[in-house]
């Protein structure tokens, strides 16, 4: 318990929750620059995501898969390294698991869905691994081939669902085997037909493998190492080419899973993208308010999934156009990246505190 | 005779789709140059053809007739100054992490532009077909030389505007006193600083410009290729600039050769379906090759980096 209070420490809660005020207030501002009533619009986004089960059900769905690329960027981070591939590792995750889900056939359940599983988290590590190698062997920026990798995965995963898994004149794959699915069918009837399915449970155990692995691990403690200074690592005699191919690999393996649960948990189908569906990018945001550490990516996640599931209902009730989401969120990571700005605002609050201290 | 013709056609398109990119590679040189990442390439660029796009068809609704796409370019490189100021604000004042901050710009430019649009064209999630853009143009007296005035000089004035400015850029950069102070404060900013050049001052110009230029190359796509803004005008360009300008080796001669080879990687999508031997190969792979081939030139290319040598590194004045 101690351990839990040392990570929520107050410093290190303040800057992300302060962070996400000012976001919420840079969206209430635009929002009446545009003649929108912000409370109106905050409040019907509140109902829609709370009001009934089904939305609340809906927003579990939405926050599942932002850990999954939440954890797998705060991974890469921890190391060192930005992964903003996550949205392709993502892709990959699901072609992966779309591919075994529906191509194998006869297996029981106990078998098939942690199959179809493990090929989205393994495929989705290998797409990461890719970057991972090209850094470490070639020096090749993480960055950019991270990037470009997005979009092949994108027009690589269109391309085994068009010509494989087409379900005949749709823009969409065939239906998964119900024995891969990893849908909660009780739960979800509880649930006024929310789509609820094993992969939250999954997401929040993987935030316990990322904490446990990172800090409690020999392995954890080089990736960090190396992550923390790359030079002094090697002095010490770690592998620092290894270590970053492995940090990527397993960061791509978190990404991977996620896209594999959505197709197994929710839609049990893919569809044919005609743009990246975003889950991997916003993974970036939710890490950096989870401050890189697996407990705060689930509370990130669990923000932004709140955000994104209620805005289409803050669009209908208040006629927002649902994009303010966006900049709201984009806004809430500028005041994580430019603590000064919170730090200086705060500046009055910090100074009364430490007189307080003093007396 | 045939080959002939494609390859001349191939040549122009290329240059069409190398505009946008010398454009914003150019911008990206003149931040980094002065040692601030800019991610936000990509962003800008969304940000420069939006303006342009709603700058036109307003100019066009004004009655500014052909005088139209150029408003349109001005008001892509106020807001593309504006959009900098965000990550120049947060990289260099708050000396934030420069690739996130350029991160925020492409998350901003991605949902600001289309609330915006929505905003003004009622809901629509894209601003109308543009009447008024920039057409092909000739240079009289070049452009009747057989095959060489046909590939080379019948282009979008924004095409030559992109190719002088290489060579500005390039003037600009080296021979003079500020191109000097500008590469100084990337490469040794506590050296300049101790020369009396003001680094801060230096680091916002440059992702200013950077914001300019980017902001005009996201504006050549909307005002040329498409003649509208959409969600999916600007689909990696910015970030295959970067690469460009990686490739380049942060120099304005070499990244336009790499621009212009990227250029060939997106122009020849959409020439292979004229070959019969091409005719079987997927479309997704026609798409996804600009981007595997981006890799594939970065993987060859990098040797030694390049890059200037504080890149990435806010200022602090305090530390050794």
């Amino acid at each position: 318990m101690n351990k839990l209070l040392k990570i929520f420490t107050l410093d290190s809660l303040i800057i992300p929750v302060v962070a996400v005020i000012f976001g919420l207030i840079v969206g209430a501002v635009i929002m009446l620059a545009g003649g929108y009533d912000p409370i109106l619009a905050y409040s019907s986004l509140f109902t829609s995501v709370f009001g009934d089960a089904y939305g609340f059900g809906e927003t579990i769905r939405e926050i599942t898969p932002l850990i999954m690329t939440g954890l797998a960027v705060a991974f890469a981070f921890r190391a060192g390294l930005f992964n903003i591939g996550a949205e392709g590792q993502f892709l990959i995750g699901m072609t992966a698991a779309s591919i075994i889900g529906i191509k194998i056939t006869g297996l029981p359940a106990l078998i098939h869905a942690p199959l179809a599983i493990i090929a989205g988290g393994l495929c989705g590590g290998l797409w990461a691994g890719i970057v991972g190698y090209l850094k470490a062997k070639r020096g090749v920026n993480e960055v950019i081939v991270s990037i470009m990798l997005n979009w092949t995965a994108l027009y690589f995963s269109n391309y085994i669902v068009r010509t494989f898994l087409l379900q005949e004149g749709q823009q969409k794959s065939v239906d998964i085997q119900p024995t891969a699915s990893i849908s909660l069918q009780g739960l979800s009837m509880l649930m006024d037909n929310a789509r609820m399915h094993m992969g939250t449970l999954l997401a929040v155990l993987a935030a316990v493998f990322f904490y446990v692995y990172m800090w409690k691990s020999k392995q954890g403690y080089e990736l960090r190492a190396v992550g923390h200074n790359p030079n002094a690592a090697e002095y010490a005699g770690m592998n620092v080419k290894r270590n970053i191919v492995k940090a990527m690999f397993i960061s791509g393996v978190f990404a991977g899973l996620g896209g594999a649960f959505q197709v197994l948990g929710v839609f049990h189908y893919q569809d044919i993208f005609t743009g990246s569906p975003g889950i991997g990018f916003d993974g970036i945001a939710v890490a950096l308010i989870g401050m890189n550490h697996p407990f705060g990516t689930i509370l990130g996640a669990a923000l932004f999934g709140t955000l994104t599931s209620g805005s289409s209902g803050m669009s209908f009730g208040a006629g927002v156009p649902p994009e303010i989401i966006r900049i709201v969120i984009g806004s809430i990571i500028f005041f994580i990246a430019a603590q000064g700005i919170v730090r200086w605002v705060l500046k009055p609050l910090y100074l009364k505190r430490k007189k307080e201290k003093v007396l | 005779m045939d080959w002939i013709t494609t390859i001349g056609q191939l040549i122009n398109t290329t240059l069409v789709f190398s505009t946008a990119l010398i454009f914003a590679s150019m911008g990206g040189i003149f931040s980094e140059r002065s040692g601030v990442v800019n991610i936000g390439l990509e962003g800008l660029m969304v940000f420069g053809a939006f303006a342009a796009a709603v700058g036109t068809y307003y100019a066009e609704g004004a009655g500014m007739g052909a005088a139209s796409p150029y408003i349109g370019l001005l008001a892509a490189v106020v807001m593309g100054v504006i959009a900098s100021l965000i990550h120049a604000v947060a990289s260099i004042t708050f000396k934030a992490d420069q690739t996130i901050s350029g991160i925020v710009i492409n998350f901003l430019a991605a949902g600001s532009t289309l609330y915006l649009v929505r905003l003004l064209f009622n809901g629509e999630g894209e601003t109308p077909l543009l009447q008024e853009v920039f057409r092909k143009t000739n240079i009289s007296g070049l452009s009747d030389i057989p095959f060489i005035g046909e590939v080379f000089f019948h282009h979008y004035p924004t095409t030559y505007l992109a190719v002088i400015l290489v060579f500005v850029s390039y003037y600009v950069l080296f021979k003079t006193t500020f191109g000097m102070r500008l590469r100084a404060v990337g490469e040794h900013p506590s050296a300049a600083d101790t020369m009396g050049i003001k680094v801060s001052r230096m680091r916002y110009i440059g992702v200013m410009m950077s914001g300019a230029l980017a902001a005009l190359g996201g504006a050549t796509i909307a005002l040329t290729t498409t003649s509208m803004f959409a969600h999916n005008t600007i689909s990696g360009q910015g970030f295959i600039a970067i690469a460009a300008m990686i490739f380049g080796k942060w120099n304005p001669i070499g990244a336009l050769g790499a621009a212009v080879l990227f250029g060939l990687f997106q122009a020849m999508g959409s020439y292979f379906q004229l070959f019969d031997w091409a005719s079987n190969i997927p479309q997704d792979f026609i798409y996804m090759l600009p981007y595997v081939l981006t890799i594939l030139v970065l993987v060859a290319a990098v040797g030694r980096s390049s890059a200037p040598s504080a890149l990435g590194e806010p200022y602090d004045p305090g530390k050794r």
